[in-house]
């Protein structure tokens, strides 16, 4: 249920708050070179980077529950066992890649 | 009500019959979304640098730009049929329900716009000086 719950509020939070930041980063882009300094002042303020670790998090789950989704759009992966495991998995791999494109992130800046 | 009577079709009740081409649309972009977003993270990683100069250097691409507009159109579309049904579950007051719906539309009509504005200024300007 957690799964199915995380789903909604994840995809809610990439249509707002994701959604928002990429036009805001493409817009900063496309008016100069101001613009776009402005951008990555408060991008890379500490909340920006608390804003963009979530948004990353936020959607590999989305991605991963919604790949689980696809599976049981097929009818499959209903059995109690199977549903349970494919549901924390979800929560694994997107904890996982969300670790590892950070640490790249952060391996190059240093 | 259900599959809906005449009566209940003239007072719009019941289904309008677009719930399949909704929830086949749903994935279609949802699918758009997935190559299309880990293909921009891949990239982002992977650019030397997210300077200014970088970034627009690199949208103004046309293999780039292109991906890009796409991105923006399946996103937009996406969270547009998304939050629908977000709204609809809890959003209860026919007349809020309309006027979110309105405002729902001008979000993801007005983003998708703006994205795909960004890309083309950016792709046929390029590098603007301060």
């Amino acid at each position: 249920m957690a799964v199915s719950i995380m789903h909604r509020v994840t995809g809610n939070g990439l249509a707002t708050a994701g959604a928002l930041g990429l036009i805001w980063w493409l817009m900063a882009a496309a008016t100069g070179p101001e613009a776009y300094a402005t951008f990555v002042k408060c991008a890379t303020s500490p909340v920006g980077y608390l804003v963009m670790i979530g948004l990353t998090w936020f959607f590999f789950q989305h991605l991963f529950s919604g790949l689980r989704h696809f599976v049981l759009d097929m009818g499959a992966g209903y059995e109690l066992r199977s549903n349970k495991s494919w549901s924390i998995a979800t929560f694994v791999a997107s904890l996982l890649v969300t670790g590892f494109v950070w640490l790249i992130i952060f391996g190059k800046a240093l | 009500m259900g599959t809906g009577t005449g009566i209940g079709r003239v007072r719009g009740l019941g289904s309008a019959r677009h719930g399949a081409h909704h929830w086949l649309t749903q994935r279609y972009t949802a699918v758009g979304n997935l190559l299309l977003v880990l293909w921009l993270i891949f990239s982002l990683l992977s650019l030397p640098g997210l300077d200014y100069e970088s970034v627009v250097n690199w949208i103004a691409n046309p293999l780039v730009a292109v991906p890009m507009m796409l991105m923006i159109v399946s996103i937009f579309w996406h969270l547009r049929l998304g939050m629908q049904v977000m709204l609809e579950d809890y959003v209860h007051d026919k007349g809020l329900a309309f006027f979110s719906m309105l405002l729902l539309n001008f979000y993801a009509f007005g983003g998708a716009a703006a994205g795909v504005f960004a890309i083309a200024k950016i792709a046929f300007i390029g590098v603007v000086k301060p």
